[in-house]
C-alpha cells in the first residue's frame, strides 16, 4: 500500500506547479487587457494614430499571453476530481457553484468581446471596438472574482451547513462568500495583475529604448504602463493591509507562520529581514531566528492597526492563550482541545450513521445537535498531535518577505521610471535604467508567485480551515500515478511557456521594427 | 404583420451574415494568430483527450452510480480509513 503521505504530497507538488504555471499567464491578463483599454480610449479621443498603432501593439502580446495560458486553469479542475475527490464532494456545493459562474461567464464573454476585439478593427464602430475592450477587461476581472471567492471559502469557510446524509457542505447563505477575506483578497491579486502588466510593459519598452527602436512610442508606453502599474501597486499594497488583517481575525496561525513568530507578545515588533531557525519548534527553547533584523512595533500594527496589541505566536495559539483588548490573558480553544473535539465530531458522525440505519429518529437529533457543536473543530479530529497542525514556517516565512521586499522595490521601480519617462532623454541616455526595468521583468512574476506561496502554504495543513485537513481530502490513487502526470505537466508546462516567450519576443522583435511614430492628429 | 415579420427577419439574417464574416474573416486574415490557434488546438487535445481521458478520471462518477453511493464512499473515506483517521 502506498504511504499516504506520499499521494499527498505529490498531490500538492503537481496541484502547485499546475496553479504556479496557470499564474504566469493570467495576472498578464488581468492588467494588459486594461492598458490596452485604456490606449484604446486614449486613441478615440485624441484620434491620434500612435495611440492606435500603441493598442495594436500591446493588443498582440495580450493575445499571445491569452492564447496560451487559455484552459490552463482547467487543469487543476481535473485534478479537483481525480486527485482531491473527497474534497470534491465535500465541499462541492460551495465550491461547484462558484467555478461554474467563472466558466459561463469566462467562455461568452471571452468568445464574444476577445473576437471581436482582435477581428472588429473596421467592422464594428470604434466605439463598439472599444466598449468590446474595456468588456475584456471586466470579463476577465469577474471571472477571476469567481474562482478568488471559491479560494477564499477555502481560507475562511462560511455561509454554509453539514448535511450528514449527504456527507457534503450545503450553501445556506451565497452572499457570506463575499466575506472580508475573498474582498481582500480578490482585489490584492486583480490589482497585482495591473502592476506586473506595469512592469511587462515598462520592461518591453525599455527594451526597444535599448535597441532605439520607436523610443516616442516606448516612452508613452512607459507612461500609461507607469501610471497603471503604480495605482495597481499601490491598491495592492492597500488590500495586503487588508488582508493581513483578516489573517489574524481566521487564520492567526498563519500570521505566525509567515512572520516564524512562537511567543506572541503585545506591541509585537517585525522582522524586516532575518532567518529562521530550523531546529525551533513550538515546545523547545531554541530562539527564533539566527538573526534577524526587526521593526518595533510593526507586527501589531500590521495584524491590528494597534501598535500596541499583542499578536499570538505559534506556541500560543496552541496552547491556546491570548490577550484582549484590555490587555488581559484570556484562554482560547487549545490545539489539544480542538483535536478532542474533533474527533467527538468524528464519533457524532458515527452515531448518527447508525442512528439513520436504524431509523432512529431521537439518536439521530441527538447525534445531530452534537456534531453542529464540534463541527467547526471537525478537520482537527484527523491530527494524532499538534504538531500537524502547524504550517511549513520557514517556506512561509521567507515567501512573505520575497513578496514584501519585491513589492516595496517596484514601488521605487514605478516611481523612477514615470519621473525618468518625464524627463528629457533621461530613459533614452540612462542604458543601467534601462537595463534595471527589462530584468525587473521575471522579478515581478517572481514576487507575484511568492505572494501565492504565502496564502497556500500558510494555510496548511489545510485544504478547508479548519474542517478538513490535506491528507483527509486526497482521494485513494497510487503515487506512481500522480508522479507520472506530475511529470507530464512538467514537460507540458515547459514546452508551452518556451513557445510562449519565443512567439512574444518574436513578435516584439518584428512589430518594433516597424515604424509606429505615425501620427496624423495634426 | 407579414412585412413587419420580414424586416425582423432581413435583420437578424443580414447581422448572422456580419457575425459569420467578422469571424471568418478575422480568422483568415490571421498571422500570428495561426500558430497560435495551432498552439491552442493541440494544448486542448492534449488535455481534454489525453490527460483527461487517460489520467485524470472524475474517481467519484466514474466508480460510482448515485450521489447516495458516493456519499457513503467519502463517509468510508473520512471516518473508517484509518490512515486518514486516527482513532481516539
Amino acid at each position: 500500500m502506498d504511504d499516504l503521505m506520499t499521494v499527498v504530497d505529490w498531490s500538492r507538488w503537481q496541484f502547485a506547479l499546475t496553479a504556479i504555471y496557470h499564474w504566469l499567464f493570467v495576472p498578464l491578463t488581468l492588467g494588459l487587457s486594461l492598458i490596452v483599454a485604456v490606449m484604446e480610449s486614449l486613441y478615440l479621443k485624441t484620434k491620434s494614430e500612435k495611440w492606435l498603432a500603441a493598442t495594436k501593439f500591446w493588443m498582440t502580446l495580450f493575445g499571445i499571453n491569452f492564447a496560451i495560458g487559455v484552459a490552463t486553469g482547467l487543469i487543476l479542475e481535473f485534478e479537483f476530481g481525480t486527485n482531491w475527490s473527497n474534497y470534491s464532494w465535500f465541499v462541492g456545493d460551495i465550491f461547484g457553484a462558484p467555478l461554474a459562474i467563472e466558466g459561463l461567464v469566462a467562455f461568452f464573454m471571452e468568445a464574444t468581446f476577445v473576437a471581436v476585439m482582435f477581428f472588429g478593427w473596421g467592422k464594428v464602430s470604434p466605439k463598439f471596438h472599444l466598449a468590446s475592450t474595456w468588456l475584456t477587461w471586466l470579463g476577465a476581472s469577474i471571472s477571476a472574482l469567481w474562482i478568488l471567492v471559491a479560494n477564499a471559502w477555502m481560507q475562511y469557510p462560511v455561509g454554509m451547513e453539514f448535511d450528514p446524509a449527504q456527507m457534503r457542505n450545503v450553501m445556506d447563505n451565497f452572499w457570506a462568500l463575499f466575506s472580508g477575506i475573498a474582498i481582500n483578497k480578490y482585489f490584492h491579486a486583480v490589482c497585482s495583475g495591473w502592476a506586473l502588466s506595469g512592469v511587462f510593459v515598462i520592461g518591453v519598452s525599455c527594451w526597444l529604448l535599448y535597441k532605439k527602436r520607436n523610443e516616442a512610442f516606448a516612452l508613452r508606453s512607459i507612461k500609461v504602463g507607469g501610471w497603471i502599474g503604480l495605482i495597481g501597486l499601490l491598491l495592492t499594497m492597500w488590500t495586503g493591509d487588508g488582508s493581513a488583517v483578516e489573517v489574524t481575525k481566521h487564520q492567526p496561525m498563519k500570521l505566525a507562520a509567515m512572520e516564524g513568530l512562537y511567543k506572541g507578545s503585545t506591541a509585537q515588533s517585525i522582522v524586516a529581514a532575518g532567518l529562521v531557525n530550523p531546529d525551533k519548534r513550538w515546545d523547545n527553547n531554541e530562539d527564533e531566528y539566527l538573526f534577524a533584523i526587526e521593526v518595533p512595533y510593526g507586527l501589531s500594527i500590521l495584524a491590528k492597526h494597534d501598535p500596541n496589541a499583542f499578536v499570538p505566536g505559534i506556541a500560543d495559539i496552541i496552547n491556546g492563550i491570548d490577550v484582549n483588548e484590555m490587555g488581559d490573558t484570556v484562554n482560547t480553544v487549545s490545539y489539544a482541545e480542538r483535536i478532542r473535539l474533533g474527533k467527538l465530531s468524528h464519533e457524532a458522525l458515527r452515531a448518527y450513521d447508525i442512528a439513520r440505519a436504524n431509523h432512529d429518529a431521537a439518536a439521530m437529533e441527538k447525534a445531530e445537535n452534537d456534531l453542529r457543536q464540534y463541527y467547526p473543530y471537525f478537520g482537527y479530529g484527523y491530527f494524532n498531535s499538534v504538531d500537524e497542525a502547524i504550517p511549513p514556517v520557514a517556506v512561509t516565512f521567507y515567501s512573505f518577505r520575497v513578496m514584501v521586499v519585491l513589492g516595496s522595490y517596484f514601488l521605487l521601480f514605478f516611481i523612477v521610471a514615470l519621473f525618468a519617462a518625464y524627463r528629457k532623454d533621461w530613459l533614452q541616455r540612462i542604458n543601467w535604467l534601462q537595463w534595471v526595468a527589462i530584468v525587473s521583468v521575471p522579478l515581478m512574476w517572481i514576487c507575484s508567485e511568492a505572494g501565492w506561496m504565502v496564502a497556500e502554504v500558510g494555510r496548511q495543513p489545510w485544504t478547508v480551515q479548519d474542517l478538513l485537513p490535506t491528507k483527509a481530502a486526497i482521494s485513494e490513487i497510487s503515487s506512481a500515478s500522480v508522479i507520472t502526470t506530475f511529470w507530464l505537466f512538467a514537460v507540458i508546462f515547459t514546452v508551452l511557456l518556451v513557445a510562449e516567450v519565443s512567439i512574444m519576443l518574436r513578435q516584439i522583435d518584428k512589430k518594433s521594427q516597424k515604424n509606429l511614430e505615425i501620427d496624423n492628429a495634426h | 404583420m407579414i412585412p413587419l415579420l420580414r424586416g425582423v427577419g432581413a435583420s437578424i439574417s443580414s447581422t448572422s451574415r456580419r457575425i459569420w464574416s467578422l469571424y471568418y474573416d478575422g480568422f483568415r486574415s490571421m498571422t500570428v494568430g495561426k500558430t497560435l490557434w495551432a498552439i491552442i488546438l493541440v494544448k486542448l487535445f492534449l488535455f481534454f483527450v489525453v490527460i483527461k481521458l487517460l489520467f485524470f478520471p472524475n474517481i467519484l462518477k466514474r466508480d460510482f452510480d448515485s450521489d447516495e453511493d458516493r456519499a457513503n464512499h467519502v463517509r468510508q473515506e473520512l471516518l473508517e480509513n484509518h490512515r486518514k483517521t486516527p482513532p481516539l
